[in-house]
């Protein structure tokens, strides 16, 4: 946003306070991200929620179909909708940040941009998408009757909040590592299909024999989309979810994402940096 | 003041790092306007993008009690699918400064029309040059950083850029990175000369251009002979 001052002195701009260039700056970005991504045209921020709700829609008919075969008390769409937004939320948010500050490296001559804003900017972008379209679908399921409101309004919001943490968290790790080498973003394709048969998108703990259900509350992903669940329709089935297990979880990712992120630019490869 | 402490840069290669710049000292006062010289390769777009920020040094330290521009006229910051205009309202947002004013400057000094509405990915190169340039005008600096910008545009728009950043901004520090002597020789008062990583000073535009010209292998067989060859 522009701010009231319009005295051409940059010099005092430079100075104002750190916090505020940063909120300036990640502003900006998020503006620019929006535009390059959805652009002016067609239906532009509509892509916003359609890709998502579309992807929903998919899952939910798909699995309306199992339901058939499969006999069980949960409300699908809330199930699906749950489970495949918890997924999309950190897959999207960890795919935007792998190779982001090859993309805007030449805004960087810019003295307050810093490379730790252009993560941000790209993981506070994905995560308002991901929870504005999560609500728009909520509402239009809602009033076509397919969907019921949480039972637990506060519950689901903190495990979508834990979620995102930890996609952040996620992101800034990935993000990170994949400065350092290239073959992360190799790997981290396979992998994210591993870790989204494992993420709890298509199962509930409850119903994995005892033996697997041990092992998939390792899987912090899991406990918070048991948790989102539990405050969506938990009284149709029996969740299990360990909140300080994705705390600490959360915590340790975000430690390493940051100080991962602060190393980049001290071993920058490339000589023609900023070149077009 | 910009003041650079024992700076080194060093670049990764499959052969282990390669020294760009080797322990360099410099300091830029208030008003200074140093010409670079020096062969590609020699580190001069390295030491720019030290002082703008853009990368840290290896070792050392730089100070900055100016502040100093981006590159002038540079043009790698444009998202292609983004208009003129927004390209403007992005750096007016990030320098906190209002856009009304900027944008009428800009697409009065760019001459884009109607182009200024239009993706910059559908600009020609000297479009792209113009509006890069008439974007970095917008900002006002203590120190402007120009890495080769005066090769861009018709003579015409060259001529404009030259009264708008030497006559319009008599004050100002600069650093201009250049291989034209027409260029440096009336601009600057410093000439820095880069030879294997490391800076010579010279205040004197044809001994710093004889030995830049030697340094080239294209040596003169005296000053007299390079002074009569510039004319």
């Amino acid at each position: 946003m522009p701010s009231s001052n319009s005295a051409p002195q940059t010099g005092a701009l430079l100075r104002s306070s750190p916090a505020e260039v940063n909120r300036r700056v990640i502003g900006a970005l998020l503006i620019r991200e929006l535009l390059t991504r959805y652009g002016r045209n067609n239906i532009g921020f509509l892509w916003l929620f359609v890709e998502p709700a579309a992807f929903i829609l998919i899952v939910t008919f798909v699995w309306a179909f199992v339901k058939n075969i499969q006999r069980t008390n949960i409300p699908i769409v809330a199930f699906a909708l749950t489970g495949y937004s918890s997924m999309l939320l950190w897959r999207y948010t960890a795919g935007r940040c792998i190779g982001a500050v090859k993309s805007n490296k030449a805004l960087l001559y810019h003295r307050q941009v810093t490379i730790m804003d252009i993560f941000l900017a790209r993981i506070l972008l994905e995560l308002i998408a991901m929870s504005a379209a999560v609500f728009v679908l909520t509402i239009l399921f809602y009033s076509i009757g397919w969907l019921t409101l949480p039972e637990d309004v506060m519950e689901v919001i903190a495990g979508w909040a834990l979620l995102c943490w930890l996609s952040m968290g996620l992101a800034m790790t990935l993000g990170g590592l994949s400065e350092k080498a290239d073959f992360v973003k190799r790997v981290w394709h396979p992998f994210s299909y591993l870790l989204m048969v494992v993420s709890g998108v298509a199962f509930t703990v409850d119903a994995l024999p005892t033996g697997l259900q041990h092992a998939a509350l390792w899987v912090p992903m899991v406990n918070a989309v048991e948790m989102i669940r539990d405050g969506w329709f938990g009284s149709d089935f029996h969740a299990h979810f360990d909140i300080p297990f994705v705390v600490a979880c959360n915590v340790a990712l975000t430690l390493v994402g940051v100080s991962l992120v602060r190393q980049i630019g001290f071993d920058s490869e490339s000589e023609s940096g900023g070149d077009e | 003041m910009i003041r650079l402490t024992n700076v080194c840069k060093d670049y990764p290669t499959r052969v282990g790092p390669r020294r760009v710049l080797d322990n360099v000292n410099l300091v830029i006062r208030p008003g200074e306007r140093v010409g670079i010289l020096g062969r590609n390769g020699a580190g001069k777009s390295t030491l720019i993008r030290l002082i703008s920020g853009a990368e840290p040094p290896t070792r050392g330290t730089i100070e900055r009690n100016m502040s100093v521009s981006w590159p002038l006229a540079f043009s790698g910051g444009f998202q292609g699918s983004l208009t003129g205009a927004d390209n403007v309202r992005f750096i007016c947002r990030i320098y906190g400064v209002d856009f009304e004013p900027r944008f009428e400057f800009v697409k009065e000094f760019s001459e884009l029309g109607i182009y200024i509405n239009e993706p910059v990915s559908s600009y020609s190169s000297g479009m792209r040059a113009r509006l890069a340039f008439a974007i970095s005008m917008t900002i006002d600096f203590d120190c402007y950083l120009m890495d080769e910008v005066m090769a861009v545009g018709d003579s015409r728009f060259r001529e404009r850029c030259r009264v708008e950043l030497f006559e319009k901004r008599p004050d100002k520090a600069m650093l201009i990175v250049s291989h034209s002597h027409r260029y440096l020789k009336g601009t600057c008062d410093r000439f820095l000369l880069f030879r294997d990583g490391a800076i010579e000073e010279h205040a004197d535009f044809e001994e710093v251009y004889f030995q830049y010209k030697a340094l080239l292998g294209e040596a003169f067989d005296s000053k007299e002979q390079m002074v009569a060859e510039m004319q």
